[in-house]
């Protein structure tokens, strides 16, 4: 049964993929995507419950008129979540790991773990402004995916060292070092910096929830 | 006042000035509406513009919004621009609302003649108003006193008071400008409510924050920018001001910008000296 979750104006669908005792994986999907229905065979082997949160503008949350996305909101999305599970393991793909990144370095506490993953929406618009474009043509389609959440989300910018001082908050409060596993292949510039950080170590993900699912 | 639909978001536009005259857009700041340029805006209407300003997204006679995003600001500033005129015309912009303006020329530089900003030249320091977009120092108990107030914002609702609590309010925001003024000021940007007037800015919208954004990056494209640029600078730092200097920006300053500093001013030039910035830009614009 789906959990309605408020995040200011928006209406959040939080899955429960699988009941469990222990601490939850908490799945984010990447740009453009929504939950999955069933937990990813990846993931199967973690022991403890499994839910997948919509973001804004995806899956069964609320599609909001006239855009105005950040990743800094999608972070509160994620937050809104947290709180409904009081703590949690994060598994974001593309989008959502960076979302996970941005988490666990304001809700170090809470957040046990994140794990970074390929995925739509890794890269965002890069590390900083490129050349003056027209971004602003209404996007066509009928969502969800909210059409401007793929246009504002894809051109969100990601500089290295923004990305490296959550990954410092990250390590500095939580209680498992180091917090962050990067699985993803793709290494935009900002997950380079986060990995060249002792907050982040690569590892496959199945070493990945096998550490933070025997992490007390 | 009309009103403009960006995308389902309701953006209301207030008009000085006849109707038949060359349009100008005025853009006002973070936590202002269009109506703070009730002073200003009719001297250029009687210099023969016709004066055209909207509230942002969330603030005084608009809609508020499910979200908030310097992207999303642009765009209505777009859907308003392309209610207003096909032609290219000019754009004076204060503070926030000068940084949504430059980021607009400089995606559609053909829709723009001339651009006059008003204490929102870009400096080193993260512009107040806007640093949600601009703040990228990042500290574990701003982030998460952050996400505790967007816990907080389901069925948030303004504060009442009296039309003098709350001007004496809006004076931490506005402390050069007089208490008459920030009265007036309540009487259009507040509504009055059974229990007392609340401010009409969406309850949701917070001061601060913190975002990925650069003042450096701004600065950088200043250099390039495509049309000719009028700075009016107030020289007396306010809580609300970027301290920009004309020694500070002058390195970044695109060939043949000119800029006014205002000596003995603040952040609100065109609301503490609305008769010299209105001759300056009349000019400027002629």
């Amino acid at each position: 049964m789906t959990i309605s979750l408020r995040h200011s104006k928006i209406r959040l669908a939080l899955h429960p993929l699988r009941e469990g005792t222990g601490r939850p994986l908490l799945l984010l999907h990447a740009l453009g995507e929504r939950s999955p229905a069933e937990v990813p065979a990846a993931a199967a082997g973690w022991p403890g419950a499994v839910f997948a949160l919509d973001f804004t503008g995806h899956g069964g949350s609320t599609l909001p008129a006239g855009g105005g996305y950040t990743c800094e909101l999608l972070m509160g999305d994620a937050d809104a979540a947290l709180g409904h599970l009081r703590s949690a393991t994060l598994l974001g793909r593309g989008l959502g790991a960076y979302i996970a990144l941005l988490l666990a370095g304001a809700r170090p506490a809470q957040v046990r773990g994140a794990i970074l993953c390929d995925g739509a929406g890794l890269g965002g618009g890069g590390p900083e402004p490129g050349a003056e474009d027209s971004p602003l043509a209404p996007p066509a389609a009928a969502g969800p995916p909210d059409p401007f959440a793929l246009q504002e989300l894809s051109r969100d910018l990601r500089p290295p060292d923004y990305a490296t001082s959550y990954a410092a908050q990250a390590a500095r409060r939580a209680e498992l070092e180091p917090p962050l596993a990067v699985c993803a292949a793709e290494r935009p510039p900002w997950l380079v910096a986060v990995l060249d950080t002792p907050a982040a170590r690569a590892l496959s993900l199945a070493e990945a929830l096998a550490t933070f699912a025997g992490a007390a | 006042m009309r009103r403009v639909d960006s995308f389902g978001v309701e953006i209301a536009v207030h008009e000085w000035g006849r109707e038949d005259a060359p349009p100008v857009l005025l853009a006002h700041g973070g936590f202002d509406f269009a109506r703070t340029f009730e002073v200003f805006a009719p001297m250029l209407a009687d210099a023969g513009w016709r004066v055209v300003a909207w509230d942002q997204r969330g603030h005084g006679d608009s809609g508020h919004a499910a979200l908030y995003g310097w992207q999303a600001d642009v765009r209505d500033m777009l859907s308003v621009l392309d209610a207003t005129s096909a032609e290219p015309l000019p754009v004076v912009g204060h503070s926030k609302g000068a940084g949504v303006a430059m980021s607009l020329i400089h995606s559609l530089p053909r829709r723009f003649t001339r651009f006059v900003v008003v204490d929102g030249l870009p400096s080193e320091r993260p512009q107040p108003d806007v640093a949600e977009h601009q703040r990228s120092q990042i500290v574990a108990e701003s982030l998460a006193e952050w996400l505790d107030h967007r816990r907080r914002t389901a069925g948030a609702v303004r504060k009442p008071g009296t039309i003098d609590e709350l001007a004496r309010r809006r004076g931490r925001m506005n402390p050069r400008l007089s208490l008459d003024w920030l009265r007036f000021l309540v009487t259009v940007g507040a509504r009055r409510d059974a229990d007392g007037w609340r401010w009409k800015v969406d309850p949701t919208l917070r001061f601060g924050g913190f975002g990925p954004w650069r003042p450096q990056w701004m600065l950088a494209s200043l250099s390039r920018f495509p049309v000719p640029l009028l700075g009016i600078l107030g020289l007396v730092p306010e809580p609300m001001g970027p301290e920009t200097t004309p020694d500070s920006v002058r390195p970044y300053l695109p060939p043949g910008a000119r800029v006014e500093a205002f000596a003995d001013t603040g952040h609100f030039v065109h609301i503490e000296r609305p008769r010299r910035v209105a001759d300056l830009v009349i000019e400027f614009l002629a």
